[in-house]
Order: C-alpha cells, then sequence, then structure tokens
C-alpha cells in the first residue's frame, strides 16, 4: 500500500462538550509517533478518539492533519468520519457479524470504490501480512478474541489510512493472550508511516506500545512525556497509584530544601537538576510534587536516631498486601504512605493492622519536581 | 446394626420432600388452575381448524378448485398480497428507519398515528381511503386530474388497501429492530469510508435481516387475509378486485360446500408459509 498523500502531524486543539462533560484536548503526534493515551475511566479518553475519528465534532477549536483541516468549529469546516483518513481500531473490535473475516477487511477497498474481486485480493493482501490467512473464511464468532483484535486492525489497515487510532486494544483480553497480542500489535505499529494514538488505562500497555504518554483526567490533559518521565515523575495522584509511588503535592522553600506537604507535614528533600536550573528567580516559594518510592522508605517500631539527613514521621499500620516478593504496608500518618518491605521484615517487627510505627526516608530518595498542575506551560 | 442403617427420626420426611420438589423441579408439573383455561385456549383456537379439515367436501374439491372464479380469486389474492408486501417494504422500511432513528419532537405521535390501521376497523380504514383516493378523494380527485387514474373499484385499489392495513405490521417489527441494533457496527463502517446509503444497505438492513423477513410475512399474511378494507374500497368483482376472503364470504351464500373448500386453500397455504419459515421466524426471530 502506499502511503496516503494527506500524511503530517495530526494536532488537535479545542474542546468537546456534551451535557455536563467537557473534554479539553491539546496534543500533537507526528508522522511515525506513537501515543499512549493514558488515563482513568470516564475521563475523556473515548471521547478524544470520537472527535479525531470524525464521529463527533468539536464544541469549539480544531483539528488538522498535515495541512488538512479535519474539523474547526470557528470556520464550520467538519469532516466526517466516512470522509476521514482514519483507522480506528474500537475496544470491542465490531467486526461485521454477518461478513466473514475477508469480507471484513475488504470493506473498506470495496466501499471506496473497489470491485469485489480487487477488494478480496486487498483484503488477502492485508490477512497474509497479519498472519490471518487462515482465517479468511471464517465469520466473527468463529474466532478468538486476540484474533479478532488483529482482523480489526487488518480491516482499518486496508482502509489505507492516514493515521491509526486504537481504543483499549487489548483490554478485551485474556491476560495470556495480550502478551503475545501486545507483541504482534507493537511491531505493526512500529511499520505504520503516520501517527498512532492507543487508548490504554493500563500503564505497562502504555509504557510498551507507546513513545510518548499523555495522561487525561477529568477531560483535561495532565500529563506528557516519555514513558520513563511519567513513571519517575507523575504529576498526579492516579498516575503515581498506575506506577506504585507515594506521591505528595507541597510547597517548595528552594532556600531550606524543605517542602510544606499539603498533607501535614514536613519533607527535605532533594531537587531535579532539570527543576534546579529552571527555578525562577525571585519566587523562592512555589509548589512542587514530591515522589517517593515505597521501598525507599524504611519501617520502624521505635524512634530511628537520626543520622543523615532524612525525613523521620510516625504513624498507625491500617493495612498488610502481600506482594509477589514483598509485602505492602499503608501506613496512616501526616504524611500517609505506602511502604515495601520484606515479609521477613514484617514478622520481625510484629506488624499488624494498629501497630504504631515510625517511618523514614532519606532525603536523596524524596525528590521534589514542579507541579505540572499549576505551571502549565505546553 | 439396624439402628445403624436406620436414619434417625424426622431425616425420611426431609429426604423425601426434597426428592419430591427436585422431582417437581425437573419436570415442571403444571397447577390445574393454569392447566384447564390453556387447555380450553387450546381446544378453542384448534376446533374450528378441525371442523374445516373434517366437513371439507374432499371428494369435490378438484371440481371445485378446477373452478376458474376459484382460481382467479386464489392468483388475484396471491398477486396483490405479494405487491402489497414490495410496496410496504419499498416505502415501510425506511419509514421505520426514520421513525426509528430520527430523534426529534413529535416523532412519537407521528410513529402512533402511522401504526393506527393496526387497531382501526378495516372497514373504516376502507371509507377513509375513499375519502383520501376515491374519484371526490382530496389526493384521489387530483390523480384523475393529471393522470386520468383513479384507484378504487380497480386491481391496484386492492393492492393500496390491502397494503393500507399491513404495512403497519411490517414498520413495528422492523422499527423495533432498527432502534435495538447496534449503531457501533455503522460508526465502524463509517470509519472505514462508507457513506450512509451505503451503510444502511450493506450493514444495517443485513442485521435486521431476520426481523425484517418476520415483518415482510407478517405484512404478506395481513394482506393475504384483508376483507374489509378491500371490499369497501376496491369493491368485489370477480377477476378483478373479489380475493379469496371476498370470494369465500360470497360463495358461503351460495354455495356453502364451494366456502368451505376455499377456506381449506387459505389455511393450506397459510399452514405453509408457517412450516416454510419455521426454523428463520419462529426461532430467530420470534426469539427476539
Amino acid at each position: 500500500m502506499t502511503t496516503n498523500p494527506s500524511g503530517g502531524d495530526l494536532v488537535i486543539a479545542g474542546t468537546v462538550e456534551r451535557g455536563s462533560f467537557r473534554l479539553e484536548a491539546d496534543l500533537c503526534a507526528a508522522p511515525g509517533d506513537v501515543l499512549g493515551i493514558l488515563g482513568p475511566n470516564g475521563a475523556g479518553k473515548t471521547t478524544l478518539l470520537r472527535a479525531l475519528s470524525g464521529l463527533e465534532a468539536l464544541t469549539t477549536g480544531s483539528i488538522h492533519l498535515g495541512s488538512l483541516t479535519l474539523d474547526d468549529a470557528a470556520t464550520d469546516t467538519f469532516v466526517p468520519a466516512q470522509h476521514r483518513p482514519v483507522g480506528l481500531v474500537f475496544q470491542n473490535y465490531r467486526l461485521f457479524p454477518h461478513l466473514d473475516v475477508r469480507d471484513n477487511v475488504a470493506y473498506a477497498p470495496r466501499v471506496q470504490g473497489a470491485g469485489r474481486r480487487q477488494a478480496r485480493a486487498a483484503a488477502d493482501t492485508w490477512l497474509e501480512r497479519l498472519d490471518l490467512t487462515a482465517l479468511a473464511t471464517r465469520r466473527p464468532h468463529q474466532i478468538s478474541g486476540g484474533q479478532a483484535q488483529q482482523v480489526a486492525l487488518a480491516r482499518a489497515l486496508a482502509a489505507d489510512p492516514s493515521f491509526l487510532l486504537l481504543d483499549e486494544p487489548l483490554s478485551a483480553l485474556d491476560a495470556k493472550t495480550r502478551l503475545e497480542v501486545r507483541g504482534h500489535l507493537r511491531s505493526h505499529l512500529d511499520q505504520f508511516p503516520g501517527p498512532v494514538l492507543i487508548i490504554t488505562h493500563d500503564p505497562l500497555e502504555a509504557m510498551i506500545m507507546a513513545d510518548r504518554l499523555v495522561v487525561i483526567e477529568n477531560g483535561r490533559v495532565v500529563q506528557q512525556g516519555s514513558p520513563a518521565q511519567v513513571a519517575s515523575q507523575p504529576a498526579t495522584q492516579y498516575v503515581a497509584r498506575l506506577v506504585g509511588l507515594n506521591l505528595y503535592t507541597g510547597t517548595l522553600d528552594a532556600a531550606t530544601r524543605q517542602v510544606l506537604l499539603d498533607a501535614g507535614g514536613t519533607f527535605t528533600v532533594t531537587l531535579g537538576d532539570d527543576d534546579a536550573a529552571s527555578a525562577p528567580e525571585g519566587q523562592p516559594r512555589r509548589p512542587v510534587l514530591v515522589g517517593l518510592r515505597p521501598s525507599a522508605i524504611s519501617i520502624h517500631t521505635v524512634r530511628p536516631a537520626q543520622a543523615s539527613p532524612r525525613n523521620v514521621w510516625q504513624g498507625t499500620v491500617v493495612a498488610l498486601e502481600l506482594l509477589a516478593d514483598r509485602v505492602r504496608v499503608q501506613v496512616d500518618a501526616t504524611p500517609p504512605a505506602l511502604v515495601d518491605i520484606s515479609s521477613a521484615a514484617v514478622g520481625d517487627l510484629g506488624l499488624r493492622p494498629g501497630t504504631s510505627v515510625w517511618l523514614s526516608a532519606k532525603a536523596t530518595e524524596t525528590e521534589a519536581y514542579p507541579d505540572p498542575g499549576t505551571h502549565h506551560t505546553s | 446394626m439396624t439402628s445403624k442403617n436406620r436414619p434417625a427420626a424426622g431425616q425420611v420426611p426431609a429426604r423425601r420432600s426434597r426428592q419430591a420438589a427436585r422431582a417437581a423441579a425437573s419436570r415442571e408439573t403444571i397447577p390445574w388452575s393454569l392447566g384447564i383455561p390453556a387447555l380450553l385456549a387450546a381446544v378453542f383456537l384448534l376446533a374450528p381448524l378441525a371442523g374445516l379439515l373434517v366437513r371439507a367436501p374432499w371428494l369435490g374439491l378438484p371440481r371445485l378448485l378446477g373452478d376458474s372464479q376459484v382460481l382467479d380469486a386464489l392468483r388475484l389474492s396471491l398477486v396483490c398480497a405479494s405487491a402489497a408486501t414490495a410496496v410496504s417494504l419499498v416505502f415501510g422500511v425506511p419509514l421505520a428507519w426514520v421513525l426509528a432513528r430520527w430523534q426529534v419532537r413529535g416523532i412519537s405521535v407521528l410513529r402512533a398515528l402511522v401504526t393506527l390501521p393496526l387497531v382501526l376497523p378495516p372497514v373504516v380504514g376502507g371509507v377513509a381511503l375513499l375519502l383520501a383516493f376515491g374519484r371526490q378523494g382530496i389526493l384521489g380527485r387530483l390523480l384523475d386530474e393529471w393522470t386520468g387514474i383513479t384507484l378504487p373499484f380497480t386491481t391496484a385499489g386492492v393492492v393500496i388497501a390491502e397494503t393500507f392495513v399491513a404495512m403497519p405490521f411490517l414498520i413495528i417489527t422492523v422499527e423495533g429492530a432498527f432502534r435495538a441494533s447496534d449503531r457501533g457496527f455503522e460508526e465502524a463502517a463509517a470509519t472505514l469510508g462508507a457513506s450512509r446509503l451505503t451503510i444502511f444497505r450493506t450493514i444495517t438492513l443485513p442485521l435486521i435481516g431476520p426481523s425484517l423477513l418476520a415483518g415482510a410475512v407478517l405484512c404478506w399474511a395481513r394482506a393475504l387475509g384483508e376483507f374489509g378494507a378491500t371490499i369497501t374500497f376496491a369493491g368485489n368483482f370477480p377477476g378483478r378486485t373479489q380475493t379469496m376472503p371476498l370470494a369465500v364470504y360470497v360463495a358461503l351464500e351460495s354455495d356453502p360446500e364451494a366456502a368451505v373448500a376455499l377456506s381449506l386453500v387459505l389455511l393450506l397455504v397459510s399452514i405453509a408459509v408457517l412450516a416454510g419459515l419455521r426454523d428463520r421466524w419462529l426461532t430467530t426471530g420470534g426469539a427476539r
């Protein structure tokens, strides 16, 4: 297949309002980019996809693909889904139940004017490329979920789209199939020349499949960045929980390197390199986020002796959860924290819900970075 | 020994009643208060059919059915019912789609009015058709002036009368199917580049196939049996507007044996339709 000539950056800057829900989208994907759209249910991820694919119109703002205007509320321009060079893989695939696999994949070429024979030949090419030839004459209900996912991708690609959207592509699959399909999918997406957006609520999936993550919460983009950056410096509690970090908001006093936490308490912190560089002059106090790995916190039954600069605070064990190789202890304190320790340590310390404990964390493990929610400069 | 084998007191009745309950559950016994009315209803529905079969003049049947007037009536019935079904499909399916999908105020009023012929006495329908499409009717007069065509008391009038009465059966069946159908498939087709009309033709219609068939059969059967609107609007002219139900009615006055024979033919046609669609309609369509 030839690359569609209408390629270019996919840029959306606008809002979609539906009843009381409002999505503010402002993002850009270049050809070859694989963007992971991460967010909780109801955050507006699917609305974003529907706006990009032309199933829904923007309330304000515009969508461009290269020099092509797909939607512009100001000039009342709207290209409907039928005429957009989009490939959309739906969450539950939506394979046409009355057509076999080949005719599903042949659907786009057929409705775009190819003859029956020509459309089927095009479908066979895609089936072969995705290793699905054996399924050509099966009906959708006769194939597995993983196969259906691949067929849905083949059907979308057969339309020769300029950009590709995938809505929770793996969520309908069981854990084992998901692992297999994820590998396939990644390699097919890498071959796709245009921009790709993958919606997911699974951070691991997002990090494996995507080059860049966009976190959406409550209809707003709250963070963008590389998977590593998002994982190490989450901007919101939602992302912190997903990647298993303790996250605190607070106000930094740059001179003393003390952060007054919103949840109560004070931390002595290390400042990230980029943060130290970007610290605005004449603004000694500013809002920051403090990320703390559960394994970087130590737990004690007596107050630890003060040695190197570190943070020590007191609390009560609320719950213990056995993870694969360690125990996650939930501690109610000021501020509250999740702490990972070995199961042997749980026994040695005699921890159980209600136990009074001391927590400590080295200042070098306690990193503060700017709060993108308040320093929104994108 | 004996004390060991014998179950403790109080255990036996409990177990027995549990077994009885289990047997009852697997057999689904019918309480008489429901069974007797059910039996009466079944007898009531089947007895007339049995009467028709028992009293049919089996020996004279070939002669009666060989009569050209009977053959004309049968042919006219089949042709008109099929034509009415075709007209209903061509115009009724789009109307059903509009009723199901067009979200404007007043659409529910339109839906109620469109399905009015379902509950309207057919004779009243016939009178209303005369007032609309009769030579002096509000539309019929224009039609006569412009084209010279008059509909009442013609074969076309039979088709009009049957369509008026039968089309709502198709519309409500198909409208329900459109309403219940998954719009997701249509959205998927749109993202693949299909136009609205192409989506309707290649996705929407095939997906409601069973309901479409069920609606068409209901429509055809209703048209085949149409009497009141037909005789009022199209009259009772042998060979032109006298369909089977009309022929039966006329024969009942002059030749009761012939009436029974004609009724038998209609019964056989109905049974053939049911049998032919048993798998597709009674199971798939009926379950929807």
